[in-house]
């Protein structure tokens, strides 16, 4: 029976099936972060218990640390000390791969993974974050579970599952210029609805994938949850083993040559059935940014806010809690939002690219906004950008230059928006308070959330390329 | 893990669509590294003001309400996040049940690790929990595990559909690990399998 790239990586791992489907699927990677690890680490202590797979596991803090130059000094927080401090012994007690907060590879879990060739095609990787769909750009299945399931994946390296649904999501063509990988999976978003994909997994697929970097990949997969599905991926290429090719974790020698066999055949079957298949053209992506609380709240940056009543059912209510959220009214162009503040960053946006696609706009540039930062999602990354001059490019433009985290993407460190302050952000949630209370959040690329720190409102990246070139 | 078999009680209506995560706790309380004492922050930027005191209108501030065990809610409830602390939050306030046409998957999935049914049932029958819901301590809402079903205020009984497992883990409070602990030749079977296939995993 011809099957789907998820259907292959499934029944790889699947270690028992009852007769009603539920299934006991064996995980490859486990990636621990700082927040939903702790009560899990508990729950083994209490029962007795180890950690199945130390060697498969993988811990870095993340969402707490603060990302300014002092934090070598230690976390003034006293909660997000505590919970850094935790995992910091949890993961010595329990063996675990572990980067501490002042390691230089410490990171975003979602950009150290891949990094340093923890994910590898064709593997189940999980972690108690949502944003875990990341690792599916290299075709491995991956997935967010809650810290119950982490405690489960830490005692016996399998997870309880069903089955989802198989969704492919075809880009066919090429992007425009000024269009990118965020741009993609912001419209996809917009097109199916944050639920649009419960129940699924979905496979990217087409032209403009197969055109997208790695970067760009982990960029499309990263936001899969955000349209509902359970995880997104993308079937592993040439470019994917350059990739992975001479990582610090990814095979070597023979190893090398037998995983790199079996990896090529990690593709759905000519023949495969869908359940479910959504197709955009890549002319007809613009450059997006959204308007709202919720990530399907999404529109090119040339419309205008929409009318709460042009919305049927309970989302009339929701846009129009919306508007008055975002202080917002219908019918104003979003091109003439005015942006206070600018955060570059995040396990969407936080890679090598991102931050060349933002420095190329600000190059020369100074920013009009009250603030800017940079975030690198890791000190990887951080390093490499120094090296190649664009830390210099931010710094120079007014942005802040800082360390690697989640930052601002969710607020759990001192990066905050104060009430009513309006934010262009390359992360991947708009939702109220996501980015500190009252703060108001628009979604967007790099490129995109540059040219808003130049000009001080939103602003289409198409025109700023037309008075570069 | 606590059982859940029958249940009657007040339901608290949030007709809202797609409430995330980040809207049940918002991440300032992640940094607990307990389970427990999540309940007073529930929805907290929606329930208390910036000084801390109580929105009047939030409706789990409102007197019929504040003892709510079932929530009625809007489509795609608990998206976002995988963030655990949001069932968490809600069994420690009291809920035990939600109700909605649709759940976000991770969120589902963890309701059920802690002892919380989310029930699905299609729009009509949610609209009409949703107006009884309105009518707070007069309209009591019934869940029956065991027969599947809910019953209105005044009787009309809907029927859900779920997983045989979770049912049953959920009927006799069962610890998933355990099971899973019970099946452990079969997981060292499959990993001597599937070193010798992929050793580079």
């Amino acid at each position: 029976m011809p099957k789907t790239l998820y259907d292959k990586i499934w029944d790889a791992h699947l270690v028992h099936e009852d007769a009603d489907g539920t299934a006991l699927l064996y995980i490859d990677r486990h990636l621990v972060h700082e927040v939903t690890s702790p009560q899990a680490f508990e729950g083994l202590r209490m029962a007795g218990r180890k950690v199945r797979a130390p060697d498969k596991t993988i811990a870095v803090p993340d969402h707490n640390v603060p990302t300014t130059p002092d934090r070598e000094n230690g976390i003034e927080n006293e909660e997000s000390r505590i919970q850094v401090d935790a995992l910091d012994r949890n993961a010595r007690e329990f063996g675990v791969n572990y980067y501490p907060v002042n390691d230089i590879r410490q990171g975003i879990v979602h950009i150290v993974g891949p990094e340093q060739g923890w994910t590898l095609p064709g593997m189940t990787v999980v972690c108690g974050d949502s944003h875990t769909a990341t690792h599916g750009a290299f075709g491995a299945l991956a997935h967010g579970i809650g810290t119950s399931e982490v405690e489960h994946v830490l005692a016996t390296q399998t997870l309880i599952q069903k089955k989802s649904k198989n969704m492919k999501v075809e880009i066919t063509g090429s992007l425009l210029p000024g269009v990118t990988a965020k741009d993609i999976t912001l419209s996809v978003i917009g097109a199916t609805g944050t639920a649009g994909g419960t129940g699924y997994v979905i496979e990217y697929c087409g032209q403009a994938i197969e055109e997208l970097s790695m970067e760009g990949r982990m960029t499309v997969c990263n936001m899969a949850i955000e349209g509902g599905a359970r995880a997104g991926l993308i079937a592993p290429d040439e470019k994917t083993f350059a990739y992975v090719k001479g990582r610090p974790h990814a095979p070597k020698g023979a190893q090398w040559d037998a995983a790199l066999a079996w990896w090529k055949t990690l593709k759905s079957d000519p023949d495969a059935h869908w359940d479910k298949v959504v197709t955009l053209r890549a002319e007809d992506i613009a450059p997006v940014v959204t308007w709202g609380t919720s990530p399907e709240d999404v529109l090119p940056i040339t419309e205008v806010v929409p009318d709460p009543q042009s919305f049927a059912g309970g989302k009339v209510d929701a846009a129009r809690r919306a508007l008055d959220y975002m202080g917002l009214k219908p019918g104003q162009k979003l091109t003439d939002i005015e942006i206070d503040t600018v955060f570059i960053g995040s396990c969407t946006n936080g890679r090598i690219e991102d931050l060349r696609a933002a420095a190329e706009i600000l190059k020369g540039r100074k920013i009009k906004v009250k603030r800017a930062m940079v975030v690198p999602g890791s000190g990887l990354v951080r390093a490499q950008a120094e090296e190649e001059g664009l830390a210099q490019i931010f710094i120079d433009a007014g942005f802040e230059w800082r360390l690697a985290g989640c930052s601002m993407c969710l607020a759990m460190n001192p990066d905050q928006l104060s009430p009513g302050e309006r934010c262009a952000a390359t992360s991947n949630r708009n939702f109220e308070g996501r980015q500190g209370r009252g703060g108001r959040t628009h979604l967007m690329s790099p490129a995109m959330a540059a040219a808003a720190a130049i000009t001080g409102r939103l602003t289409d990246i198409r025109d700023m390329m037309a008075t570069i070139a | 893990m606590e059982k859940f078999t029958t249940l009657t009680g007040v339901a608290a209506p949030m007709p809202l669509v797609n409430i995330d995560t980040d809207m049940i706790i918002p991440k300032q309380f992640l940094k607990t590294i307990q389970r427990s004492g999540l309940g007073k922050n529930l929805f907290d930027e929606m329930r208390y003001d910036d000084q801390g005191n109580e929105i009047p209108d939030f409706v789990l501030n409102q007197p019929a309400y504040r003892n709510a065990q079932i929530l009625i809610a809007g489509d795609n409830f608990g998206c976002g996040s995988s963030r655990e602390h949001a069932p968490w939050a809600l069994a420690d306030f009291g809920i035990k049940a939600i109700i909605s046409t649709s759940y976000a998957d991770i969120f589902y999935n963890n309701c059920f690790k802690n002892g919380m049914l989310p029930i699905i049932l299609p729009q009509e029958q949610v609209d009409i929990l949703m107006e009884d819901a309105r009518k707070g301590e007069n309209a009591r809402i019934s869940i029956d595990l065991e027969s599947q079903t809910v019953t209105s205020a005044d009787g009309q009984v809907f029927s859900f559909e779920l997983d045989t497992f979770k049912k049953h883990c959920l009927l006799n409070g069962l610890d998933d690990i355990g099971l899973t602990l019970e099946k452990v030749t079969k997981i060292d079977t499959f990993e001597e399998q599937a070193g010798q296939a992929r050793p580079w995993v």
